[in-house]
């Protein structure tokens, strides 16, 4: 393995992180600040607790999780679609690197900042709110995880996009929405039963419900199926990558 | 090593840097810009290939680089297949794109640090250092990139494609847009990596510096190669010469009693030119001057001229529309 290649394309993807700290993390932690600060007075008020937990303390891994998802998927999309927009992707195909190293040293920093931005997330809430972590390894792993998924998925959108507005597409019209019908600031257990039904196709439900669980125990799927659901994804991006890389899409002609 | 089978005993030739075999590219849209070339670089030489604009270059290079997958055939760099062991393969090349395409805000130092990792090497601040001073790019080794000029990125290319100490450098049009001084400075860089054993794979359309420089030459064109030639030998074999011979009185036409000799008018009648086979067991110039003197015209000066590199391409080029 062409380890020094990964370090190579990891160190560079951060340093990008570093140029554009006002957009990678503070912009995120002001937006999720307002979140506190709209959520919490305006709904808070009127919503006092949900199973126990006061409301602002509820939205907390909805947040987070939805920082995580948004900031993996534009993370990663970028770091690929950059080179390939400037050309400068040639030194990335013509290197002795394969198309494992390349996929874990893009999407090995993306998710590394998505982690990043998710735990100062955490630190910035525990500002407003009362925290408690009951299970903090499975809040790692589900992080992890999550980061893993959508950085993958990220890469994928990267690859296919050809031009800027397609980049966007993903992120805005699809992670974003699913997110915040995903049960990010409610409990699905609040839905009209109808809603409750159709809200189970949405994926980011069993990722936000396995991650609130690992804060509070409560989850409104069990934990085991948000595990499998979370892989399951890890699993279709990894063969879509594996396709991508077979066929040479949109990277070889 | 031991090599298995005909094609890895041919791959591992001695002496063969690039072997290319029965290579074809077609792209999804059904346009084919490469069909069945064959090629050995040779180790150590200079190799100046050339054609027009979309004869296929860029691809051929691109093919070998591992940019490009090839549809049909084999390439083999240093003996590795640059599909099955790409990354053998990929070690010894360097490449140096025709576009511009650099981070623009990356430093200099970092970018060509960043090419190293890529390859695989590890870390020599030193050889960096040298490869910046050589490429006239110490002073600017903290800068970012758009801050340089464009003959200065192309500097950084250059250096990004050397960091790795390739052992084959593909220059894919290194001197387009760029200026006397930058030519000239390349150059000598090429120069010393020559001496130093590279071998150099060349693009260019200023054929006069792959005159100059490229010990062999490959003429390419619509996605085929026409021919491989040594420098030298091309030049002796396809190149014309013409006497030039400059007139006392002008001439409006060439008399009809000289029309057997290949003659033509120049500089308004002034100049009659005559061209020949300078290899020829007969240049037929005394026979021509014979007649000239018969027909009363007579001439205040004459000089030859051998045909250019340029000249001979073109005609090949020409040739094979």
């Amino acid at each position: 393995m062409n380890l020094r290649a990964i370090a190579a394309i990891y160190r560079f993807e951060m340093a990008r992180t570093r140029r554009t700290l006002l957009q990678s993390i503070v912009a995120p932690v002001i937006s999720t600040s307002l979140y506190f600060v709209v959520f919490g007075s305006a709904i808070g008020s009127r919503i006092t607790e949900v199973d126990g937990v006061s409301y602002g303390a509820f939205i907390v891994p909805g947040l987070i999780m939805l920082n995580l998802l948004t900031q993996s998927v534009s993370n990663a999309s970028f770091g690929i679609y950059f080179p390939k927009f400037t050309g400068t992707i040639y030194e990335i195909l013509s290197a002795p690197v394969s198309y494992l190293e390349i996929v874990l040293s893009y999407a090995g920093a993306a998710a590394t900042k998505s982690i990043m931005l998710g735990i100062i997330i955490l630190a910035t809430a525990a500002l407003f709110v009362p925290l408690r972590i009951e299970h903090p390894l499975w809040m790692l792993l589900f992080m992890f995880l999550t980061a893993a998924t959508f950085s993958l998925l990220g890469f994928i959108i990267g690859i296919w996009a050809d031009n800027f507005e397609k980049l966007q597409l993903v992120p805005l019209l699809i992670v974003t929405p699913l997110t915040f019908l995903g049960g990010s600031f409610y409990s699905i257990h609040m839905l009209p039963p109808l809603w409750q039904k159709v809200t189970l196709f949405n994926p980011v439900v069993y990722l936000v419900s396995g991650f609130r669980w690992s804060f509070y125990g409560l989850a409104d799927v069990s934990v085991g199926l948000s595990l499998g659901m979370i892989v399951l994804f890890l699993a279709i991006c990894l063969a879509t990558i594996a396709w991508i890389f077979r066929t040479g899409y949109r990277l070889r002609t | 090593m031991q090599t298995s089978s005909p094609l890895a005993a041919e791959a591992a030739a001695p002496g063969v840097a690039v072997r290319v075999r029965g290579l074809g590219k077609t792209y999804a849209g059904g346009f084919t810009a490469l069909q069945d070339v064959d090629l050995d670089i040779r180790k150590g030489e200079l190799f100046a290939l050339l054609g027009p604009n979309g004869a296929g270059k860029t691809t051929l290079i691109s093919i070998v680089c591992g940019i490009v997958n090839p549809s049909r055939g084999t390439v083999t760099a240093d003996g590795h297949d640059v599909t099955r062991e790409y990354r053998a393969a990929r070690e010894k090349i360097g490449l140096v794109p025709q576009e511009l395409t650099t981070d623009a805000f990356e430093t200099v130092w970092n970018t060509v640090s960043f090419s190293r990792g890529l390859f695989g090497k590890a870390k020599n601040p030193a050889y960096i250092e040298k490869l910046l001073r050589d490429l006239s790019l110490w002073d600017k080794k903290d800068s970012k990139i758009m801050m340089l000029s464009g003959g200065m990125k192309r500097r950084v290319m250059i250096a990004k494609a050397l960091s790795h100490e390739p052992e084959i450098l593909f220059l894919d049009e290194p001197t387009a847009g760029v200026d006397v001084e930058l030519r000239r400075d390349m150059w000598e860089v090429v120069r010393g990596l020559r001496e130093r054993g590279v071998t150099i794979i060349l693009t260019t359309h200023y054929i006069e510096e792959a005159e100059q420089m490229a010990d062999r030459v490959g003429v390419i064109n619509k996605g085929r190669i026409m021919l491989v030639e040594d420098t030298a030998e091309l030049m002796r074999k396809l190149g014309e010469k013409r006497l030039i011979l400059q007139l006392s009185e002008p001439l409006q036409r060439v008399p009809e009693t000289l029309a057997s000799h290949r003659l033509t008018l120049a500089a308004d009648g002034r100049e009659l030119v005559y061209t020949y086979d300078a290899q020829g067991e007969r240049t037929g110039i005394t026979g021509l001057l014979r007649e000239l003197s018969a027909a009363g015209i007579t001439f205040r000066d004459l000089s030859t001229k051998q045909s250019s590199l340029e000249e001979i391409f073109v005609n090949l080029v020409r040739s094979s529309q």
